[in-house]
């Protein structure tokens, strides 16, 4: 114990005097200039100005925000403009059109005049987008399919991150046995296709009720096609959650935790899942396109909405005999489809890139 | 020194070995079998070329990654089997520093937040719970401690150089007041203008605290700034061991003497040993014998066949080599 400990003031010795003074103003300066900076913004905080700095994400956010907003007025515009309601079957009625009464379903254009056709796209307030076969109001009924839609898809999607998130992270964190068995559970779900699966699921829930506990559920209830959507996804969501938990257990910070003290469930709270919180909200709005694809699909096959409520699956279904006469019955709830996906999509990977943390704090 | 009873040590490490399974029923051995005992208030140094295991045998010291066999006792209490739950009450006054200043801070955290959370899982010294504003003083005091400003509380990690980060890796480490740190390469991230601030603080905060350290390095110019004894490795086991002095300067074992003169010095006229040729050989196929012989200046057939064990040179001083190097008395050393 011979050796005398350096003091302070003998802080340079090592080098000579001009580096020292150097490296003591450049570590000075950058103290003082966190001195005088207002307080940093947080990681989420951070991430959102990053979002609002990116075009692409703005304005799929904007398109996405403008539906909402259409299929939430959907009861304003069925009765104060369209003066409809989208379950209302008008079959003999006719309608004012440039001061003519036109049918509303009107007879076949086919050289036969056999069955009837319900009336075109009118670009007016009433039948906007014409009538379906049941001379229903194909925009009212867009509109309330839509908060149909997307309340499904925007509940699977969520309910489903939930699971995932509690599979993922209860498998990546412990691992082991726990890990094989949720994650032979996940590959096995996996190894099913995703349509058949969800298929064979509905036709079970739809057909006879489902009882959980004192609930039952009946077939029309949103929640059957919601708690469908969701679970044949969670093995598409937990495996990035789990790899991403997995990779963040084995970083630094958590040894750094452990070797604090800090007990394995707080780390777990504290350090990992404030971590994979990025993770998901990145997949959020790739999960709502694809459950939002699943739900339409399912309701084409009359598996998911049940008759005669709206969804924009349906739609397409009640549209499916109408595509020859009158296309736009199944080509706007299509639309509606592909530019909510597209919007979620692009969302998306506007989020992941926002999120990313590592140049998230230095690209300002 | 010689009428005192020698003090207990603080931490005693008897035949650790750490074995990863690299597969096809291969073993790397990181760490092959290393007794050491580190006394309280001393500065050990472990040095290394990087993958001799010195950083692994820190870990393995506070129990970071499992042990494969032997023993470590710590406060004279086996620790070697202890099961998490009942080595977190003996964490705090085992620390840590690590190498990579910003990955051991969760870069989702306010440096103020990371500062107190050791502070809000352990109780105080008085058995209870630390209340918010003893927290807060505390967090201030180990700020001021390490020389940076309470301001960069309210930051995130990635706001600051990596010797600022670094300095809030040793507040952390300290915010538990503990009796043994382990600084597992604290500097080699560093700049070199950087580097020396950090070690002074080391040195400083030793004589202050009364700590004792661990301090991995592979610069023997640091780990003679900071150390009162070193210990230097070879493929996972030391090959020589003892006073700073001894062993940097009256180095007994060939590749200490390698090592100590591929630092660049000022002194005219010593002929310096050849420098080594070869890579250090991989510690999944360790040689036979001694392990440097495959890049021993001096080797003998002896070298090839036995492995020799650490035999005492002076008090103090043990090296591994059944042919020590005698040193001059201008510091140039001679097979």
């Amino acid at each position: 114990m011979a050796r005398v400990v350096t003091a302070p003031s003998q802080a340079g010795d090592m080098m000579p005097p001009c580096i020292r003074v150097l490296t003591q103003v450049s570590e000075c300066h950058t103290i003082m200039s966190a001195q005088t900076q207002p307080p940093s913004p947080g990681p989420w905080r951070q991430a959102a100005r990053n979002l609002v700095r990116t075009p692409s994400a703005m304005v799929a956010l904007a398109v996405l925000v403008a539906v909402a907003t259409a299929c939430l007025l959907a009861p304003f515009y069925a009765h104060a403009i369209a003066r409809t309601n989208p379950f209302q079957s008008t079959v003999a009625g006719t309608i004012m059109l440039d001061g003519r009464d036109v049918d509303i379903m009107q007879p076949n254009d086919n050289p036969l005049h056999l069955g009837l056709s319900p009336i075109g796209p009118t670009w007016r307030t009433t039948y906007m987008l014409g009538a379906d076969s049941q001379g229903r109001d194909v925009m009212a009924r867009l509109l309330y399919g839509g908060r149909n839609s997307l309340l499904i898809s925007a509940g699977a999607a969520i309910t489903c991150l939930l699971l995932a998130a509690g599979v993922g992270i209860v498998a990546g964190f412990f691992g082991g046995i726990v890990d094989t068995v949720l994650s032979r559970i996940m590959d096995i779900m996996w190894a099913v296709p995703v349509y058949l699966f969800a298929i064979s699921l509905s036709i079970v829930m739809v057909s006879q009720q489902v009882r959980l506990g004192p609930f039952v559920l009946r077939a029309d209830r949103l929640f059957i096609p919601v708690m469908i959507i969701a679970l044949v996804y969670v093995p598409y969501a937990a495996r990035p959650i789990r790899g991403r938990v997995m990779a963040l257990r084995r970083a630094e910070f958590v040894t750094a935790a452990r070797c604090l003290g800090v007990p394995g469930w707080r780390i777990m709270l504290r350090d990992i899942v404030p971590n994979v919180m990025t993770t998901l909200v990145t997949l959020g709005p790739l999960l709502m396109a694809l459950a939002l694809l699943a739900e339409s699909a399912l309701s084409f096959l009359s598996l998911g909405v049940q008759a005669p409520q709206p969804s924009w699956g349906t739609i397409i279904q009640d549209g499916e005999g109408l595509i020859y006469t009158r296309p736009m019955v199944a080509v706007a709830p299509g639309i509606a489809i592909v530019t909510v996906v597209l919007a979620l999509n692009i969302l998306g990977d506007g989020l992941r890139d926002a999120l990313d943390v590592r140049d998230g704090g230095r690209r300002s | 020194m010689n009428d005192t009873p020698a003090p207990a040590p603080l931490m005693v490490v008897r035949n650790l070995s750490k074995t990863y399974h690299v597969g096809h029923g291969r073993h790397l051995v990181a760490v092959d079998g290393i007794s050491l005992s580190v006394m309280p208030g001393e500065m050990l140094g472990l040095v290394g070329e990087s993958g001799c295991g010195k950083s692994t045998l820190g870990r393995c010291m506070l129990r970071l990654t499992d042990i494969s066999s032997g023993q470590v006792v710590f406060e004279g209490r086996d620790i070697t089997t202890l099961p998490e739950r009942r080595l977190r009450p003996l964490r705090p006054r085992m620390q840590m520093v690590f190498q990579d200043s910003s990955a051991c801070l969760n870069p989702r955290r306010r440096i103020g937040d990371l500062l107190a959370e050791p502070l809000r899982v352990h109780r105080g010294p008085d058995g209870r719970r630390r209340s918010a504003v003893d927290i807060e003083r505390r967090v201030r005091d180990l700020m001021d401690l390490v020389g940076l400003p309470a301001a960069a509380l309210a930051r995130y990690p990635h706001e600051f150089s990596g010797g600022q980060r670094q300095r809030i890796n040793i507040a952390r480490a300290l915010a538990l007041s503990p009796r043994l740190v382990v600084a597992d390469e604290p500097v080699s991230a560093l700049d070199v203008s950087v580097q020396a601030q950090i070690v002074n603080l080391f040195a400083d905060l030793q004589a202050r605290l009364g700590l004792t350290y661990v301090f991995v390095a592979h610069d023997l110019a640091v780990v003679r700034q900071v150390s009162t004894r070193v210990a230097v490795m070879y493929l996972g086991a030391i090959v020589e061991i003892g006073a700073t002095d001894d062993v940097l300067h009256r180095s007994a074992h060939p590749y200490t003497a390698a090592l100590t003169a591929a630092v660049p010095r000022h002194v005219v006229g010593a002929t310096p040993p050849p420098p080594l040729g070869g890579d250090i050989p991989s510690p999944v196929n360790r040689p036979a014998g001694c392990r440097f012989h495959t890049r021993c200046p001096y080797v003998q057939d002896r070298c090839r066949a036995e492995a020799p064990a650490l035999h005492s040179i002076r008090p103090g001083h043990e090296a591994a080599c059944h042919f020590p190097l005698a040193p001059h008395r201008d510091g140039s050393v001679d097979a």
